[in-house]
């Protein structure tokens, strides 16, 4: 399609407005650590399991580290220290904590336990660094999706039959499986372990889970001749475990927001800061295409009035996936097809959004949303939202295209609410296949004023927000009409300030020395 | 009283014509085709007719169905529960608060539980509202909180001694395998076990609550789509007076 002709300068504000929002946020929120952070830390370092009563080793070492104000220092140190001290691995050395048999120090000699630590994260990285070429060679052998990318959840709540429902889904055509987490697990301060087959409204991200699920979609992508993505929630408080887990059993993509958890399930804001930043540089190391959910704010606000709070925070989150690591291409960022379907033209604001969302950002995997919010039980109406959302994002060239259900607002997807949501996109993606070459906007029309007229919104938002600080503008409620304060909300005992001698051994790993 | 039969219309008074789509966990062939009419025929659909049946892959297939429906129901012998209240606006809300409290009514609002979809309660809480029908924030005569997502009943009972609530909404959107009746029956039970249930209005709403559901639950009222905040500040407010009454 023409481009809209928008004003580059602009773009360009807005884009410095957001660049100096995120790295003022850093700056702040680089001084602390979290025990998240530091478990993730440690499961990247080869601890894993759990105790006799189900608890994470990962979770009893921290809480050791926590109990003898260690933690400030970083977990690896000490773990690392142990391990040359006792001649165990770091699996040993969590199984004799949690077993009582061996209390944590700092290592007698400090710098000789930081070169191990460094040489044992570096094995991991060569791990991951394996799983990404191994995608990328899967990709190379047995074909890459055609775009945009057909994105179906699945949400039974017991992994193995998951699995059927995830192989159906992609012999039927979805490109990318994501399976819905249990309800509430992004408010559980530790990961659950093994395989499960119990939870409600989907099922617990563990990483026995995310391997079984990961075996089955490259056992039907063979088969199809098409690499199939799966897709976890790297949210909530174990944002960074979850990164690592995925990293390490090759997760394609993550829902990783950068204020989600703050504004949607009333997670800290420091502590979502933190983790949300070491979360995405595993993210980024791993080749993990992040989805982030701008699309949230138009279910609770208006989605024609709330426009530019979707650009704004687009623009910040990419400022934070950068100071991450993360290419454009990386950054799935996220918008939505809800605007009230009794709105005059809405179709035409529909189209401006997501054009303009694409200019902004012409080398991101963008996600697009269908319609939720307005979706009403009448199946047949519903099946029309979805065809129109269909038309806007082949129209606009969107990446991953989330499929909409005809049964939304009802139940989670039943076999053939997904086998007609498939069959509706792809008869849209292919009747309309050329369709954005073929057409213009009109200057000056309403499509591309619409347009302008959200990007200095968005502009105008980001010059507030920095006046301000992103803390404050959060506590404004100036995204999705919510409010937060930076002392407030679930987590923020796991914030711990980091000592000056603090030490991790990824992020010179991972960012390559920043 | 006259009997009223009402059967399903299609193009012609008592055709019973209906239409029905299902999925089968076997690939689709002639006995499978068979099968599915014979189901629609169980079901109580004459002259089942098979308008799509297709192959949906790794051995399930998707059936549409179209038949003449057998059954009729008398509409005159039913007695449906509906709340009894007017609907006032939003005005007259506020002066029948003012008079018969004369104080602010503490609404609170809540999903419960799993349940992470606020859409509901936020047409019926926030400002907002829904459909140009402002919410209950906008009341004068009310406090209305909105607790949001994934509320604990715990917390929101605990919520309710401490800001002395005289109503509670609680919306159940998704749902799984019923859990949203689990949800409201622990709620319910907590309130009771409290000693809390008579001094709060208990209200559900949802795409899948009707009043009569919400009675059997132990709840005054029950709303289902088609909602607005002064539907339900309406029947309240009426709750409220009536109770007072008794």
């Amino acid at each position: 399609m023409t481009q809209l002709h928008l004003d580059q300068a602009q773009i360009d504000r807005a884009r410095d407005s957001a660049r100096r929002i995120a790295q003022r946020v850093y700056d702040e929120m680089s001084r602390f650590t979290t025990t998240t952070v530091e478990r993730a830390t440690l499961r990247l370092l080869g601890v894993d399991g759990v105790d006799e009563n189900l608890v994470p080793l990962p979770n009893r070492v921290v809480s050791h580290l926590q109990e003898r104000q260690l933690l400030q220092h970083g977990a690896a140190s000490a773990v690392l220290g142990a391990m040359k001290e006792h001649g165990l691995s770091a699996m040993q050395v969590a199984e004799a904590v949690a077993a009582g048999t061996l209390s944590l120090n700092r290592p007698k000699n400090e710098a000789a336990a930081r070169a191990d630590a460094d040489a044992q994260a570096r094995s991991m990285c060569e791990r991951i660094i394996r799983q990404r070429t191994q995608r990328e060679a899967r990709i190379k052998s047995v074909g890459e999706a055609s775009l945009p990318w057909l994105y179906l959840i699945v949400a039974t709540g017991n992994i193995h039959e998951d699995i059927v429902q995830a192989q159906a889904a992609a012999e039927q055509g979805a490109d990318i499986i994501a399976v819905i987490r249990s309800t509430g697990q992004s408010l559980l301060d530790y990961v659950p372990y093994g395989a499960t087959t119990e939870g409600f409204g989907g099922t617990y991200a563990t990483q026995e889970n995310f391997r079984l699920m990961r075996a089955a979609l490259d056992e039907v992508g063979e088969r199809l001749g098409r690499y199939i993505r799966l897709t976890n929630y790297c949210s909530g408080l174990c944002m960074p475990e979850i990164a690592a887990m995925g990293a390490i059993e090759r997760l394609d993509m993550m829902l990783n927001d950068s204020m989600y958890g703050i504004i949607f399930r009333d997670i800290n804001m420091q502590r979502t800061f933190i983790d949300q930043f070491f979360s995405r540089m595993v993210n980024a190391y791993a080749g993990v295409i992040i989805n982030t959910g701008e699309d949230n704010y138009l279910t609770t606000a208006d989605a024609y009035e709330a426009a530019h709070t979707v650009l704004a925070s687009q623009l910040i989150n990419e400022q934070f996936a950068y100071l991450s690591g993360l290419k454009p291409d990386q950054m799935g960022l996220g918008h939505a097809f809800e605007i009230n379907p009794e709105m005059e033209n809405g179709f035409l604001w529909e189209l401006a959004h997501a054009q303009l969302v694409r200019q902004v950002f012409p080398d991101a995997a963008l996600k697009y949303m269908p319609p939720t919010k307005h979706m009403s039980g009448n199946i047949f109406m519903g099946h029309l939202q979805d065809a129109l959302f269909n038309i806007v994002s082949t129209a606009t060239r969107q990446n991953i295209h989330l499929l909409g259900m005809l049964t939304e607002a009802l139940h989670t997807p039943l076999i053939q609410d997904r086998f007609l949501a498939i069959q509706n996109a792809k008869y849209v993606f292919s009747t309309m296949k050329d369709l954005h070459a073929e057409i213009q906007f009109k200057p000056g029309g309403l499509i591309e004023s619409r347009a302008q007229t959200v990007l200095a919104e968005a502009e105008r938002m980001l010059a507030e927000i920095e006046e301000i600080g992103l803390p404050a503008a959060i506590g404004k409620g100036m995204f999705a009409e919510i409010s937060r304060t930076p002392d407030g909300g679930k987590g923020l005992d796991g914030v711990v300030r980091k000592s000056d001698d603090y030490y991790n051994p990824f992020p010179k790993l991972m960012l390559g020395g920043r | 009283m006259t009997e009223q039969w009402v059967k399903p219309y299609g193009d012609t008074l008592g055709d019973g014509r209906v239409q029905l789509s299902f999925t089968l966990p076997v690939a689709l062939d002639e006995t499978t085709k068979e099968g599915a009419k014979r189901l629609a025929a169980m079901m109580g659909i004459d002259e089942p007719a098979l308008a799509h049946a297709e192959d949906m892959g790794r051995g399930f297939s998707f059936f549409i169905v179209y038949g003449l429906c057998r059954h009729r129901v008398d509409l005159a012998s039913l007695h449906v529960v509906k709340p009894e209240y007017e609907v006032l606006d939003k005005e007259a809300i506020n002066r029948l608060i003012a008079d018969k409290l004369g104080r602010r009514m503490v609404v609170l609002g809540a999903c419960i539980e799993t349940d992470a979809h606020t859409v509901g309660i936020d047409a019926i809480m926030n400002m907002k509202g829904y459909n140009g029908h402002k919410g209950l924030e906008s009341y004068h005569g009310m406090r209305a909180i909105n607790l949001g997502a994934q509320v604990d009943s715990e917390d929101l009972v605990a919520r309710a001694i401490e800001e002395q609530a005289d109503v509670i909404l609680v919306s159940q959107v998704v749902t799984q395998k019923n859990i949203h009746l689990d949800n409201l029956t622990r709620l319910s039970d907590l309130l009771e076990a409290e000693g809390l249930r008579d001094k709060i209005i208990l209200v559900v709403g949802g795409p899948r609550i009707s009043h009569e559901l919400a009675k059997e639950l132990g709840y005054d009222a029950g709303f289902g789509t088609k909602t607005y905040a002064e539907d339900v500040a309406s029947f309240v407010i009426h709750e409220w007076i009536k109770r007072g009454a008794a």
